[in-house]
């Protein structure tokens, strides 16, 4: 088994010999590493996009805007996420953006959810059917675990989801019931000395 | 009295940075200091009456075993190579995460011996070899098995029987990830395991030295005194291998570096000094004379420094002995201002590691925060602006950006990756092919370039829309961003320079490694000694936190 360190220092090396800046590199080695990490076919896809880099052109996206089209020819997955990553403080806003072919999406993926742990924030994608979501980068959940990644996709939805609860109050009320069931009521004794202040304590 | 942590322009030049030396922060000190309280175990010795086998070592504490699997093999003398080159090595090493099964040791058996052409496993933590000192180990063997105890003059010019030529860890060919262990509180501090395996082959060369002269006299010979064992090392041969290392991991290099700056700023602000404890330092310099005068190079280089250092240690002993009154306001403070005026680098950083020794208070705290977690600090805050990160880079990097990169002289070498090893080598651009591939390790270049190109960008533009345009410096941008907040992470040098000299910036990571005698090869190589009077395994539940400066052959 190669270990992650292997696999950083060979794909920042790898994405150099691919034309790709040291510091664009080093990003790419970072985010091939978390995939790898998570479990998604990091290596796999990297290698076929670079094989395919030799023989077809790419569109670079350095500008993110709310709908994105590359018409005839798809994007690059590494700069497309580097933009990202770059600009996501200020895209963030927009709440949902759309890319329109993009190339070997999953590459594209490991960009996007290191950009939820920048901002904070859930980010919800649709790569044409399937459905993705990114936690703050502590994991990638998606329907496609042992599938194979698309080599293009037609069309991603990325949307930022904002913090918020994903139970009713009805739920969270039930529960905290429950749990008040852990605390002691106090008489007039405990009122007065168990805090140590008595009862006031203004000065 | 408030004192100020020191310059990073003056502390992180690469002269300053190759005149550290080992202290009580240093790596080696700071395993013993941590395992001291374990249990140590040889769990397996199997060598043939010549020395050749499996031998089997082990720390443990509860639950947790570390145990040292090492092969020792036959080679031709011709065979026998401190270069990275080598593919032959008198012994092979490998620290296992818990008890190796009979499958894992012959797993082992097959790969440790191949090095870097191995495959290791997620269970092992660290990898190594060892070259035997030919001279020094027959010598041994021939006086043991005589009966006799071996002659210490030249046990003191070697100071061990055997030298690893490269450790690894951290995921290398196999190895387990950091990430897998690093919550373990044992190994916080950087290179526990490392200093562990040298540790153990430390024991296991003198357990094969003895099993080998009994073998060859089984009527007559003797042990090698444990005295005498205690006197010796482990030696290591380093090139080039580490020097990007200090490049690449630029908040752990901060991380030591603050470390021992932080201990330097608190004891020059200790007002009143207990006599216990200047009299404790004060021992320590005049012990440490022995590790001076016995410190052989046949460098010219070094002989020099040695020669200032003796030169300028003994002016040092004088001035406190015979001008000095520790019980006046500040000693510490007093000493070091006076190292500054009346001594070389070699000395300044020489004393300011022996300050250390009577301060565990200062230093323990500080051990646990020389660990880093660089992925943290990766991610470039594109949000902040051009004028920002010109302010940082005029503070941060002011002599950097006085060097004129146009002239030859300052970029006159380029790094690369060799492709017969995959190792790091330097070489002179104008002479040499291969430059386009070089490796981004000419931070001053960049770094100066980067400003050239902010002066022409607008003071309002965002990182990410400068980034958009100039990716080729992407990397230093990182790192401008980093020093901000680590003011000890860079080298404050330039690195591709005519006049580099690269074992500065190995000594460096060797002194906290805690290495002692460097004695460089060449420019680009050195060799080195660790855990020369060290406590032996069965010593170290009791121990004298000195012992570095009691060497007595």
């Amino acid at each position: 088994m190669r270990s992650l360190s292997e696999i950083e220092t060979t794909v920042k090396r790898a994405s150099r010999a691919a034309g790709f800046s040291w510091g664009i590199s080093e990003e790419i080695a970072k985010s091939v590493r978390l995939l790898e990490l998570f479990g998604l076919p990091g290596i796999k896809n990297l290698n076929q996009y670079y094989k395919d880099k030799e023989v077809k052109k790419f569109e670079n996206l350095n500008l993110i805007s709310k709908k994105n089209l590359a018409s005839l020819k798809p994007y690059c997955p590494i700069i497309l996420g580097v933009s990202f990553l770059d600009q996501v403080r200020t895209i963030e806003i927009v709440k949902k953006i759309k890319f329109i072919n993009v190339a070997y999406p999953i590459l594209f993926l490991s960009f996007l959810s290191r950009a939820s742990e920048i901002i904070g924030k859930k980010i919800h994608i649709k790569i044409d059917k399937n459905e993705i979501l990114l936690n703050l980068n502590v994991n990638i959940y998606s329907n496609l675990f042992n599938q194979d990644f698309l080599v293009v996709a037609s069309k991603i939805e990325v949307e930022f989801i904002e913090n918020q609860d994903s139970f009713t109050e009805s739920d969270w009320q039930s529960l905290y019931k429950l749990s008040e069931s852990t605390f002691v009521e106090e008489n007039d004794n405990l009122k007065q000395g168990a805090a140590g202040a008595g009862l006031t304590d203004n000065d | 009295m408030k004192i100020k942590l020191r310059d990073p322009n003056i502390i992180m030049k690469l002269s300053r940075l190759g005149s550290f030396h080992q202290s009580k922060l240093s790596f080696l000190r700071s395993f013993l200091n941590e395992f001291k309280d374990w249990e140590y175990k040889r769990d397996l010795f199997d060598l043939d009456k010549n020395g050749y086998g499996e031998a089997v070592y082990s720390f443990k504490k509860e639950t947790r075993v570390y145990s040292l699997v090492c092969f020792a093999n036959k080679i031709d003398d011709e065979e026998r190579s401190d270069r990275v080159i080598a593919t032959k090595w008198d012994a092979a090493f490998t620290l296992h995460d818990g008890v190796p099964t009979k499958d894992d040791i012959e797993r082992l058996k097959n790969e440790v011996p191949k090095q870097e052409v191995g495959r290791l496993s997620f269970k092992e933590l660290t990898l190594s070899r060892a070259n035997k000192s030919v001279r020094v180990f027959n010598h041994v063997v021939e006086s043991l098995s005589n009966g006799e105890q071996p002659d210490l003059d030249l046990l003191s010019k070697v100071g061990y029987l055997y030298r690893t030529t490269a450790v690894y860890g951290s995921g290398k060919f196999g190895l387990a990830d950091r990430f897998r262990i690093k919550n373990r509180e044992e190994i916080n501090g950087p290179f526990r395991l490392e200093m562990m395996l040298v540790y153990l082959v430390r024991q296991f060369t003198f357990d094969q030295v003895n099993h080998v002269a009994h073998y060859k006299n089984p009527k007559k010979a003797v042990k090698l005194e444990e005295k005498i064992c205690k006197n010796l090392g482990i030696g290591n041969s380093t090139g080039l291998g580490m020097a990007p290392f200090i490049v690449n991991h630029p908040t752990l290099l901060n991380n030591w570096i603050l470390s021992r700056e932080t201990a330097l700023k608190k004891i020059r602000e200790i007002e009143k000094v207990e006599n216990k404890d200047s009299k404790l330092f004060v021992e320590c310099v005049k012990k440490s004379l022995t590790n001076i005068t016995s410190w052989n190079t046949d460098s010219e280089y070094q002989q020099k420094k040695i020669k200032f250092l003796l030169k300028d240690v003994e002016k040092f002993i004088n001035h406190i002995e015979k001008k000095f009154n520790f019980e006046s306001k500040y000693p510490f403070n007093k000493i070091y201002i006076w190292l500054e005026k009346e001594t070389c680098e070699e000395c300044i950083e020489y004393i300011v590691s022996i300050m250390m020794e009577p301060y565990d208070n200062i230093t323990e705290p500080l051990v646990k925060n020389m660990s880093s977690d660089e992925d943290k600090y990766f991610n470039i805050p594109t949000h902040r602006t051009v004028k920002e990160l010109r302010n940082i880079i005029e503070n941060k990097y002011s002599n950097i950006l006085d060097i004129n990169f146009k002239k030859k002289e300052n970029h006159q070498n380029f790094w690369f990756i060799s492709k017969n090893k995959e190792e790091p080598r330097l070489a002179n651009r104008f002479e040499e092919n291969g430059s386009e591939l070089e490796q981004p390790l000419a931070i001053a270049r960049d770094i100066k370039k980067l400003q050239e190109k902010l002066l022409l960008s607008k003071n309002d533009l965002s990182i990410a829309e400068f980034l958009s345009s100039n990716t080729e410096l992407r990397h230093v941008v990182r790192r401008a961003f980093i020093i901000e907040k680590f003011p000890y992470s860079e080298i404050q040098d330039n690195t591709i320079s005519k006049n580099i000299i690269p074992i500065d910036m190995l000594r460096l990571k060797l002194s906290f490694f805690g290495a002692l005698k460097f004695d460089p090869r060449s420019d680009k190589w050195l060799r080195i000694c660790m855990f020369q009077g060290a406590p032996l395994p069965n010593e170290l539940k009791n121990y004298d936190k000195q012992w570095v400066y009691k060497t007595n052959i």
